[in-house]
């Protein structure tokens, strides 16, 4: 059958040299990652650079940050859904895809920063109610089922199309995966009924996840940590690095599979709109936080607060502000500026200022607590480093992978409004929604 | 069911740091470099740390080990319930339990609580030397003061096998029997005869950032004027 979406089928079928070097340059760094973690597990926790009282660096600094990530998909492409925004339609599945993946090296980085990696298991078997990690642990799971069978219920129809052109394992592959879809009247409609309950029950899922990452810190009474907004702020900050990260990747896989066809400037633009209005608010719930604390005058709580706006701290915090409200204020509030490139660039500042952020939350409280022992300045070592790199590595892997598996691009929602509903009794059944209409 | 205490009378205290050393043998603790120190990775379960108290017009030295909270901050978070306040009142840490996660160290306001990075090492000339009473911890569990618990347990057995009750002296920490200066006074606080009992009533007691909610049982009395 000729195929109406060349490009993107093309980009599954096809692997050239470029990507074959970046597969090798990515596993040499996630092999190095490997070793690294392997010395740890030899040595102990000894081979980071934590110590008392700062025992959380890099990797809780990672977890919060790539969890926040995840909210890139998920909750973006469900909230496009349902108010049906037309143009979500070429972006969502590249968002549904980092959801999964970047949310598994959240998990991950939770279990490189365990002492006794080999007891997590305690965690489902003795488990203290109490806990916000518990709590945690629940939420993050269900929302990783949840996203997970969001990503691959709109697959279904796209892996029936990829099984019907391919051959040998592909075939063989896809046939599995399709679950023996067809494309009847019925199966498309029971198609757009679980898609459209997912989209409104992952949102819920999706707040409740960054909202327990942030009770995490928020539960305990540690000065700049101990903060009611903390729940809505790491929801907010988390949808921000979100779509700073659709848009990142939007840019990548639009040059390199060239898909110019389908991530069209409107797009960009429009997300870019998003991008800044989230902006906005980052900059509001800061403000809110940072001026309470100032004006409170607590002196546990301003010392957190000095070390960050002037103290050892002060770099970091100040890049964040730089790279969170600044630059991305700048480029996004300005149409002549909000092009491709220009939302691109906000997006990388975003991401990084984003990082940022998170680790100025989670190390400046550790050192300055309220018992004056002796404290001291953390920087990571190479292993947390280049467990860090590992992870990224490994993510861009994956990613890639699933480039060369499914189609990036959703091609059935392409297709102009599906109504489906009303020819159920339409006789041949087909591939395409629009032509179950016909 | 007691409940144990600790006094320590911040008058009487010379900042010598028995206490420290005798905590550190009594309870196998890992030998520290100063190297290893100012990496944070210092093993003591307790330690002295300045503290402004008012009306002092210096920093006071703190004897300071796990307060064995009776709204224990550390034993909330515990994912795993590694950490919980056993029914004498003490806080006790279950190693075998423990996962590494460090929560409960973030969590505690006194930073009492300390973790193995490492696998603990002692120099050769140290060897034959720790406490066979005491696990040695291994790496990647947090540990901290229980009160020399195994003390308890060797004096509840003593006192059973003479067939008496236990005698307030049976059971002393090793900071508290070491102190010279006679500033640590162990005990239980249940008991309203009991010198602990006395001294945590009397108009010099404070408990350490108690406005946090935390009720500590390690009880200081303010220098006198």
């Amino acid at each position: 059958m000729s195929d109406p979406h060349e490009p993107i089928v093309n980009a599954i079928l096809t692997v050239g040299p470029g990507f074959k070097r970046w597969v090798a340059a990515l596993t040499a760094v996630v092999l190095w990652a490997i070793f690294a973690y392997t010395w740890q597990l030899y040595y102990g926790l000894g081979a980071t650079h934590l110590g008392r009282p700062v025992y959380w660096g890099l990797y809780i600094t990672n977890f919060v940050f790539f969890v926040g990530v995840s909210h890139a998909g998920t909750l973006i492409s469900a909230i496009l859904r349902i108010v049906q925004a037309e143009w979500r339609r070429p972006i969502t599945r590249m968002a549904e895809v980092i959801t999964v993946l970047v949310l598994m090296f959240g998990v991950g980085n939770v279990l490189l920063d365990l002492g006794r990696v080999d007891r997590a298991f305690n965690v489902v078997l003795h488990p203290h109610l109490s806990s916000p990690l518990v709590w945690d642990m629940a939420s993050i799971s269900v929302y990783l089922m949840a996203s997970t069978i969001y990503l691959f219920i709109p697959l279904i129809p796209d892996i029936a199309t990829m099984r019907d052109l391919t051959t040998g394992w592909r075939h063989r592959f896809y046939k599995r995966l399709a679950l023996g879809w067809t494309g009847t009247p019925k199966e498309w409609h029971r198609l757009e009924k679980i898609i459209g309950v997912m989209a409104i029950v992952v949102i819920p899922i999706a707040v409740s996840v960054h909202t327990v990452v942030s009770w995490v810190f928020a539960m305990t009474i540690q000065p700049m940590w101990h903060s009611t907004i903390f729940g809505p702020y790491f929801v907010v900050g988390a949808i921000f690095s979100g779509i700073a990260a659709i848009i990142t990747a939007m840019v990548v896989v639009r040059k390199v599979y060239g898909l110019e066809r389908y991530l069209t400037e409107e797009a960009f633009n429009n997300l870019g709109l998003l991008l800044l209005l989230m902006t906005c608010l980052w900059f509001y719930f800061t403000f809110a936080e940072y001026l309470t604390t100032w004006y409170g005058h607590e002196p546990r709580e301003l010392a957190v607060f000095n070390s960050k706006i002037s103290g050892p701290f002060a770099p970091f915090f100040w890049m964040m502000f730089v790279c969170c409200f600044v630059v991305p204020f700048t480029i996004l509030c300005n149409s002549r500026t909000r092009t491709i490139k220009g939302t691109l660039i906000a997006s990388i500042f975003v991401n990084v200022g984003m990082w940022l952020e998170r680790f100025t939350i989670v190390v400046p409280s550790l050192s300055n607590p309220r018992a004056k022992v002796m404290t001291f300045v953390y920087w990571p070592s190479w292993v947390e480093w280049s467990l860090m790199a590992g992870c990224f590595a490994a993510f861009a892997l994956l990613y890639m992978g699933f480039t060369k598996l499914f189609p990036i691009i959703s091609m059935w929602e392409l297709e102009p409004a599906p109504e489906v509903h009303e020819t159920a009794a339409a006789s041949e059944p087909t591939l395409h929604p629009a032509g179950a209409t016909s | 069911m007691a409940r144990w205490g600790l006094v320590i009378d911040l008058d009487r205290c010379t900042g010598c740091q028995a206490c420290v050393v005798a905590c550190k043998h009594e309870n196998n603790l890992p030998f520290a470099t100063p190297e290893t120190t100012d990496a944070g990775r210092l093993m003591t379960w307790i330690q002295l740390v300045p503290v402004d108290l008012p009306g002092r017009p210096a920093a006071s030295a703190l004897p300071l080990m796990c307060q064995h909270c009776d709204r224990p901050p550390c034993v909330d978070v515990c994912p795993t319930s590694a950490t919980y306040l056993n029914p004498e009142g003490i806080v006790a840490q279950v190693y075998p339990r423990c996962i590494g996660c460090r929560y409960c160290t973030n969590a505690c306001p006194y930073a009492v609580k300390v973790f193995n990075w490492t696998e603990p090492v002692w120099p050769e000339s140290m060897a034959g030397m720790r406490n066979p009473d005491v696990s040695v911890r291994p790496k990647g569990v947090v540990e901290k003061c229980t009160f020399c618990h195994h003390r308890l347990i060797a004096a509840r057995e003593r006192a059973r096998a003479a067939g008496r009750d236990l005698a307030p002296e049976d059971y002393v920490p090793a900071c508290a029997q070491i102190c010279p200066a006679e500033a640590m006074v162990f005990g239980d606080l249940s008991d309203p005869h009991s010198d602990v009992a006395a001294l945590a009533g009397g108009a010099r007691a404070f408990r350490w950032m108690e406005e946090l909610g935390t009720q500590p049982k390690v009880i200081y009395l303010r220098e006198g004027e």
